[in-house]
């Protein structure tokens, strides 16, 4: 017996007094979980296929369905949990690197639920966003200019190619090929509405959205998918991505059955192929190397646009982003392990990379010192939940947040972590045609722009409890966080003091 | 640097102490000289925006004889700081005279430290050595004193100026240090402080003084920390954690290290809103906008009204959204900033012109041109 069953985790459960037959779940499940049984005359589901999306459930007309936790278990075992079990179990069948998807999921402490926020009382008012200008403009790029004059005494504008954001939140790299083209179009159209930026990830802008590209930024990976002169003049900022929160030391995966014609001309690479990006650029093996590709980038587009460098969130993020920060890059974005992927080795995906919380802590602190914290902005991802994950983070020192995972779970995503299988019930990441459909990039567009609008006006009524009109006076400003339930350790990292203090 | 001797009372610097506080100045603008009397008065009536936890006053043109030499002023806690103070002095400065400063007894004011007075001007060869320009060198002292001796601190080290502070409610601090009958000055500033926590210390009363720059403010802002932590990068040490000390050294590094006019400062700090400045003249915006993208960490943020003197001149100033009562008022060469309209009208009940100016619009009033100081 070289493969063995594995009893699925969740179970499809039905109520047949509710279920009409009408086999929506059936025609919505492209695991093809959900089958009408002609001999029975009813509806049966087949749990060991279902990836809990929720799909059947959320389009079941009379609520007939729901996903429970298997109650299935192995003999109980504190140190031999039933993933490993499975795990184990699935490797000696396979002999393969086990896969998954989106952001690491276990127990680690989340530290921004560990961070409060302050307000006014008496001493000085809280400002009312609702009657009051509450700003949340933010304009990324370098900031450490030599004031000139001209003739007449006027000021000059030194300052380089910025970004401006009309509120601290983008939507994070995410790949033509890993996510389908009308989530794409949703990202595209709602970063143009709302005045922001989406990330093209590295596979590529399509030319149907060339159209976008004074909100696009686009990514310049280690595979160099999609990359020529026309893709990186339409952009208003370029990205070299030299890392992943969710897989750091490693490049972008993207299953080959997720390649398709248009994915395949758009990326540059055959159809079908896995497209597995090499671990390191190969032509940056150290710092000054970077220093001559994002100056080749610069050169390439005129010194029109700001080149942004990503990074995971590793041991010593601190003085590699100081490294970064002399190199010539205008911004540094930092991803944390718990940020998303549409697919990546699992023991690195739970195992490597520090919490973007205590990284940005270090970054922005390190910047400080050096005092070149103003020779770059900040932006950070990897996992921000809400809106006061936002507010935590730009009171740490960001200038602004990527946001991906809340952006496609806006799109539909029930985070089931099976990207990498390609057949996303939600449209998102897929790119089979008949799934692709299903998600209406009008109705995209709307939710992704409604869940930011409503962000924005939280991040204004938190802003404005703390006596703060403008979100420039919030970043870094450190006295407004309280640790709760943390170490000395942690709090010094963090920079930040104990609730009560 | 004074630390505090009670665990339980921790003194500006071991704790960060908000306050609400009154504000006054009076300048004449010829440049003739006034005695501290009126712009005591003036403070006095603004009682009850004090409550006697602190005090204090910037006079300018007031050591016309001294006008070269850079004027400290000093506390000591004992006369071991005070010796290794002035040891300290003798080895950078060329001490041209020091004496206890006169004060008189005055009810009210208890517990107050050994005050002293240099007039000093750097040792020239020190100076070379240090590779620093003059005013960096003598901040670089103060910041020595104020860092590295137990219980010394200098309150005031510009020139032609000085900064009279204390432990008490301002009229008393006045009076205690003779300003009504010793000093003679082109412009006064006072602050009467309302501090929401301990009692502190006398070099933690306002103004805060850096070389001739003086700041007076009431309010609590919001943007401490982000104004701090981005100043910080500067070289400066924000000792005493308060929003006057975070406020002088933003003033300074805008104006003495990026050479930005007054006007261009008030844009910086208290920064008009987007919406505003879309609503300005192109070159206007052109100006405002690259002030905002370049300096955002340096917008100060939350009430505050601050009065800035310097060397010839004051500028008063609002935050963005005016949360802090100011007023303004001209009479002849005379011009009034003060919390309250009464601060004014009891030195000067007629006047030619008074108004609120709004929030983030500078008002700086300065010597006549050619008025000699």
């Amino acid at each position: 017996m070289i493969d063995m069953f594995i009893p699925p985790e969740y179970e499809v459960v039905r109520n047949t007094e509710l279920c009409i037959g009408c086999r929506v779940c059936e025609r919505q499940c492209a695991n093809e979980v959900h089958k009408y049984d002609k001999d029975l005359g009813k509806m049966i589901a087949d749990s060991t296929k279902c990836v809990n999306c929720h799909r059947c459930v959320a389009l079941c007309p009379t609520h007939a369905l729901k996903i429970v936790k298997s109650d299935d278990t192995y003999k109980l075992n504190y140190n031999w949990p039933q993933r490993a079990m499975n795990e184990i179990y699935r490797q000696a069948a396979t002999g393969g690197v086990l896969l998954s998807s989106m952001g690491n999921p276990t127990e680690n402490p989340i530290y921004f639920n560990k961070i409060l926020v302050n307000a006014s009382q008496v001493t000085n008012p809280p400002i009312d966003p609702l009657r009051e200008p509450m700003e949340t403009t933010v304009y990324l790029g370098k900031k450490d200019v030599e004031i000139k004059r001209d003739a007449r005494g006027r000021l000059k504008d030194t300052l380089p190619p910025q970004l401006k954001l009309t509120t601290p939140i983008m939507f994070s790299a995410m790949s033509y090929g890993s996510i389908s083209y009308n989530a794409h179009e949703s990202l595209a159209r709602a970063a143009e509405e709302l005045g922001i930026y989406y990330n093209t990830g590295e596979g590529g802008l399509h030319t149907d959205f060339y159209k976008y590209g004074k909100n696009t930024i686009v990514q310049v990976a280690s595979g160099r998918f999609g990359v020529h002169e026309q893709y990186l003049m339409t952009a208003a900022a370029i990205e070299i991505k030299m890392g992943q929160g969710a897989k750091p030391g490693i490049g972008g995966h993207l299953p080959g059955m997720k390649i398709s014609d248009d994915v395949s001309k758009t990326r540059m690479i055959p159809k079908g192929v896995d497209a597995i990006s090499p671990a390191p650029h190969h032509d940056i093996y150290s710092i000054e190397d970077l220093r001559q590709l994002i100056y080749s980038l610069k050169e390439a587009t005129a010194y029109t646009k700001p080149v942004i460098v990503k990074v995971a969130a590793v041991h010593n993020v601190a003085a590699i982003a100081s490294g970064i920060a002399r190199s010539g890059a205008d911004i540094i974005a930092i991803d944390g392990y718990r940020g998303g992927t549409g697919a990546a080795p699992t023991r690195i995906r739970d195992n490597v990379g520090i919490p973007i919380e205590l990284a940005l802590a270090q970054v922005d602190e390190r910047l400080r010192q050096e005092g070149i914290r103003d020779s770059v902005s900040i932006v950070v991802g990897g996992s921000i939940h809400s809106s006061s994950d936002v507010v935590k983070a730009i009171a740490l020192g960001a200038d602004a947040c990527y946001i991906a995972t809340a952006a496609v779970m806006a799109l539909g995503c029930h985070l089931c972590r099976s990207c990498h299988a390609g057949k996303c019930n939600w449209g998102i990441a897929t790119q089979r045609p008949d799934l692709v459909k299903r998600l209406n990039p009008d109705i995209g567009k709307q939710r992704l722009v409604n869940l930011v609008h409503a962000w924005t006006h939280e991040i204004q009524e938190m802003m404005g409890g703390m006596g703060i009109n403008s979100i420039e006076a919030l970043r870094g400003n450190r006295l407004m966080l309280r640790g709760v339930g943390l170490n000395e350790t942690e709090l010094r990292i963090l920079g930040i003091k104990h609730a009560g203090e | 640097m004074f630390t505090s001797k009670n665990e339980f009372r921790p003194v500006e610097g071991e704790v960060r102490i908000p306050s609400g506080c009154a504000v006054s100045a009076i300048i004449d603008r010829s440049g003739r000289p006034m005695t501290g009397e009126k712009i005591i008065r003036s403070i006095a009536t603004m009682h009850d925006r004090s409550n006697g936890l602190g005090g204090g006053f910037a006079g300018y043109g007031i050591y016309p004889d001294y006008k070269d030499y850079y004027a400290f002023h000093l506390f000591f806690d004992s006369r071991t700081a005070r010796k290794e103070t002035e040891d300290y002095l003798a080895a950078h400065f060329e001490v041209v005279y020091s004496s206890e400063m006169k004060t008189r007894k005055t009810k009210g004011i208890t517990g107050e430290p050994l005050i002293f007075r240099y007039f000093l001007y750097p040792l020239s060869k020190r100076l070379a050595n240090s590779l620093l320009d003059e005013e960096q060198y003598v901040v670089k002292c103060v910041n020595r004193i104020n860092s590295d001796i137990k219980g010394a601190f200098v309150f005031s080290s510009g020139k032609n100026m000085g900064i009279f502070k204390g432990v008490g409610f301002p009229e008393d601090i006045g009076r205690f240090y003779l300003l009504d009958e010793e000093y003679e000055g082109y412009m006064w500033t006072s602050h009467g402080r309302y501090p929401t926590n301990t009692p502190g210390w006398w070099g933690g009363a306002h103004p805060f003084g850096l070389l001739s720059y003086s700041v007076v403010h009431n309010g609590e802002i919001s943007s401490y920390d982000a104004n701090r932590r981005y100043i910080e990068m500067f070289g400066y040490k924000c000792n005493l954690q308060t929003d006057t000390e975070v406020i002088t050294y933003v003033i300074d590094f805008l104006l003495r290290v990026k050479h930005l006019t007054l006007e261009e400062v008030a844009k910086v700090i208290s920064a008009s809103f987007w919406s505003t400045i879309e609503d300005k003249s192109e070159e206007e915006r052109r100006q405002e906008v690259f002030l905002r993208k370049a300096f955002p960490s340096l917008l100060i943020n939350g009430p505050f009204s601050i009065i800035f003197g310097f060397d010839g001149g004051l500028m008063a100033l609002n935050d963005r959204l005016k949360l802090r009562s100011m007023v303004c008022a001209e009479k002849g060469d005379f011009a009034f900033v003060s919390s309250e309209e009464c601060g004014i009208r009891v030195i000067e009940p007629e006047l030619d012109s008074i108004f609120a100016p709004a929030g983030g619009q500078p008002v700086i009033y300065t010597l006549r041109e050619g008025v000699v100081r």
